[in-house]
């Protein structure tokens, strides 16, 4: 007997084109539909066909937020995906596939046969095998059958009438299976609902960052493909156009960033989107916005680097690259987005403090963060107006005018009598180029100053359990808050509380004091401890102990509760 | 004489050119083809990248963008979509627009947005002292290559007309008078619209003066057939006398503009309707 009444990790995997994100995308609606907290994140290879990929998808009673290594029921559609899950594998988990397909001796086979075969021919085509494999899902945890047949009618019905009644049968089929392999296997699932998620809204990373820049008011996108950044250009790419939003593919990024420092200077809001690799081309220009004042929006998807490294997976290791990201000396402002609802909200910050401020701003994120699904409250969306930072000029007008904020007016070309114009080189008040040395120590304090503005503008950090009785404080960033949240529920010790920081440069004063005299602990993706770095500059703590992990993967909750309870011993 | 007093700097700038310098001329060209066209300074704007050529909207009132080296072109099709009302010019050296901005070249030519593309192509690079440019001659001692440059020179008006560019013009600044002519076409035409303006470097360039400029060019005859790509291709290649005059034009391509947004209301003062987001928003549960 296998009882599930907290919580299951269920996990789809096979290779590139065999339809696991169609079974995915049918099973996590049809989950939260039926009022299920639900999260699923994905790892894939870098190939379009082929491979080893897995998607996995958590239904519990605690909101779900972070990857688990635990596997409860494997869906295998070949073979080679019990070797890439290996690891991962132990007597407890259950595994459902095709026999033939997934063993090559089915004597010695560990799999529950799953017939799609018998199946494809019964319903006279092959594709309708995700449909099967969605009800089996639902069959086996006894759930979703109504919703998912009201699912199919609705994405279906423009297939015609007899593309729903295949699915419909099919989906049938699935769940009648999963039902009986439930009994066989007496395996019962129980765990609670909840009738707010049946509303919620199903996000993954990308999405709520791409709803976040169409509330900035975002204009403009210009960017160069590269994995995992590109997901922002898409959404913009498909539902922008309704908002009136230039999409822009560049020819490099070096063009991508420098268009949209165009569009910035015009009067527009723009934005970049792109990985490591791809930011390098741009820090020039990053250096440009610093000299020039010029606000910009750029958006790093992370990946494990140097180079190329492993394209499709996970790393928080460009916080240094965002940190010191061109020549010379400016301020900029960094956030790190840990929920959909983060993204959404610092999205909008990230235009409003660049527009403001006229900084660069990054946002970080990486591959598992952008992949990432889970659901939240519309209501957790707020939608702040608009406020465009630009003032008419006058003929007198001068674009660098010395204030004791370091802010000058912005006035951008065509609005106004008066003439902007912006210039790379040292320049004074008007914009025309000096060698004088004291007009550049005056301009460049200038610039500097805006650091303080920026720093009483930052964001807090999130604080998990009791922070004033806890001596340890564990402390994340960016995509790392689920798995801090849920790893420290799960640890239940009272002196071990948790931080995580959405803006990571630069730090707001509470976080000091939240930290004082601790234990700190810092869980990052990267091999460096960058984050534990910027602590130490920005705080000036002595001692941080680091939880580092960076093969590629995200951070396990049952990694990171045995790192934890390790280091309190 | 043409009235150019509103785009001048006022008496007394401090301007970083040699005398002589082949950018005076063109700083009066395009003074004057703007004062002809009636171009107010505060409605145009421009982009520059990095050199001695770079400067130029330094030295007469305008809006502009002086950016990174190599960059002239990418905010200025930028700055067209975000506000098509303004007139914008990209006006830049060989090195920077040919050599450093080459991948911008390319494609901004293929986006055909309705900006000016003014080179300033002296053939050498002034500002780093005396280095070969894309466009020297092969052969001509530097620095460098004190045997001599070893490569072919880039071309780029047979580049530009095989890019499919919709303007592509060559002009002396020697010659302010035909020259201001060639730069009104360049702002008038509807799309983008490259004049590539010869030009002495006197301090470095001992080759291509002045009077080597005045041997070696000549000007299309009225009987000249702009629209005619493949006679326009025969022109570009011939480099023992170069043509000058409006050698391409296409009238009537679409503008990357129009092509990527809708009206010509600047961007900034574009407002999404709140609701229409609430709605996409719901679309996601």
């Amino acid at each position: 007997m296998r009882r599930f009444t907290e919580g299951v990790s269920i996990v789809l995997g096979g290779s590139a084109g065999q339809g696991i994100q169609t079974v995915e995308g049918m099973l996590v609606s049809v989950l939260k539909r039926e009022g299920y907290r639900v999260f699923a994140c994905k790892e894939y290879m870098s190939r379009i066909r082929g491979g080893s990929n897995s998607t996995e998808i958590r239904i519990g009673n605690d909101a779900p937020s972070a990857y688990v290594k635990r596997i409860d029921f494997l869906f295998a559609l070949d073979g080679d995906i019990l070797k890439h899950l290996e690891s991962r594998l132990d007597d407890d988990t259950i595994v459902l596939g095709e026999r033939e397909r997934v063993c090559h001796d089915a004597k010695r086979c560990p799999v529950i046969d799953v017939p799609f075969g018998r199946f494809a021919t019964e319903l006279g085509n092959p594709i309708y095998t995700s449909t099967v494999a969605v009800g089996i899902v639902l069959g086996l945890l006894g759930i979703g059958k109504e919703v998912l047949g009201e699912y199919i009618r609705e994405h279906f019905s423009r297939k015609g009438e007899d593309i729903v009644a295949k699915n419909i049968e099919a989906a049938g089929k699935g769940y009648d299976f999963g039902k009986h392999m439930a009994y066989d296997e007496g395996v019962e699932v129980s765990f609670g609902r909840d009738e707010s998620v049946k509303e919620a809204l199903l996000l993954s990373g990308d999405q709520a960052l791409g709803l976040g820049a169409l509330a900035a008011g975002c204009d403009y996108i210009s960017s160069y493909p590269m994995s995992p950044g590109t997901g922002l250009l898409a959404f913009l790419a498909q539902y922008g156009k309704d908002f009136g939003v230039v999409v822009d593919q560049a020819e490099d990024e070096i063009a991508a960033i420098n268009h949209a420092l165009g569009a910035w200077y015009a009067g527009a809001r723009a934005i970049v989107t792109t990985s490591g690799g791809g930011f390098d081309l741009m820090t020039e220009a990053v250096s440009l916005a610093g000299m020039i004042e010029t606000p910009i929006v750029v958006h790093i998807g992370q990946r494990p680097g140097p180079s190329t490294g492993l394209p499709t997976r996970t790393e928080q290791a460009d916080l240094n690259l965002a940190l010191y990201a061109g020549h010379g000396e400016f301020p900029r402002a960094i956030f790190a987005p840990g929920t959909g609802q983060e993204a959404f909200m610092l999205m909008q910050q990230a235009f409003d403090i660049a527009d403001r401020y006229q900084v660069p701003v990054f946002i970080l994120s990486d591959q598992y963060f952008l992949d990432s699904l889970t659901s939240l409250s519309e209501n957790s969306l707020e939608i702040r107006p608009v406020e465009r930072h630009i003032v008419e000029t006058e003929p007198e007008y001068k674009r660098y005018a010395l204030t004791e904020s370091g802010i000058s007016p912005r006035g951008i070309p065509g609005y106004g009598t008066g003439l902007v114009g912006v210039d790379s080189d040292e320049h004074d008040e008007t914009a025309h180029i000096t060698e004088d040395a004291a007009v550049r120590v005056t301009m460049h304090e200038k610039r500097l100053r805006k650091i303080i503005g920026l720093r009483t503008d930052a964001i807090k950090p999130s604080v998990f359990g009791d922070i004033s009785r806890a001596e340890t404080v564990v402390v994340s960033w960016g995509s790392n808050r689920g798995v801090l949240e849920e790893s420290l529920r799960i640890l239940g010790h009272e002196d071990v509380a948790g931080l995580h920081f959405s803006q990571v440069y630069p730090l707001a004063k509470q976080g000091l004091k939240l930290l004082s005299g601790k234990h700190v602990i810092v869980l990052e993706n990267n091999a460096g401890g960058q984050f534990a770095q910027v602590l130490k500059s920005e705080y000036g703590l002595s001692a941080v102990d680091t939880i580092l992990q960076y093969d590629g993967s995200p951070f396990a909750i049952e990694d990171v509760v045995t790192n934890i309870k390790d280091m309190l011993i | 004489m043409i009235d150019t007093h509103r785009y001048d700097m006022p008496n007394g700038t401090d301007i970083a050119w040699c005398p002589a310098c082949g950018n005076y001329p063109i700083l009066t060209i395009v003074k004057q083809a703007f004062a002809e066209l009636g171009i107010s300074p505060d409605r145009a704007v421009m982009c520059s990248g990095i050199g001695q050529a770079a400067k130029m909207p330094q030295y007469l009132r305008i809006n502009y963008f002086n950016g990174l080296h190599g960059r002239a072109l990418p905010p200025a099709v930028a700055i067209k979509v975000a506000n098509p009302e303004l007139t914008v010019i990209a006006e830049s050296g060989d090195g920077d627009t040919y050599g450093e901005g080459g991948n911008h070249f390319l494609h901004t030519i293929r986006r055909n947005p309705d900006i000016t593309n003014i080179v300033h192509d002296n053939m050498i690079y002034g500002l780093t002292k005396g280095q070969a440019s894309p466009t020297s001659s092969k052969g001509m001692k530097n620095p460098i290559q004190p045997n001599g440059v070893v490569v072919e020179p880039f071309n780029p008006i047979a580049l530009a007309i095989a890019n499919g560019a919709t303007f592509v013009a060559r002009a002396n600044a020697g010659d302010i008078k035909e020259s201001k002519e060639i730069v009104k076409s360049a702002i008038l035409h509807k799309g983008y619209a490259l004049v590539d303006i010869l030009q002495p470097c006197v301090i470095f360039n001992k080759i291509n003066t002045y009077q080597w400029f005045k041997e070696h060019t000549y000007y299309l005859d009225e009987n000249y057939r702009s629209h005619d790509r493949m006679e326009a291709l025969r022109i570009a290649f011939d480099l023992d006398r170069l043509a000058l005059g409006i050698i391409y034009q296409q009238a009537g391509a679409p503008t990357y503009e129009t092509l990527v947004r809708e009206g010509n209301d600047p961007l900034h003062t574009r407002h999404f309707e709140v609701e229409k987001l609430r709605k996409l928003i719901t679309s996601f549960r």
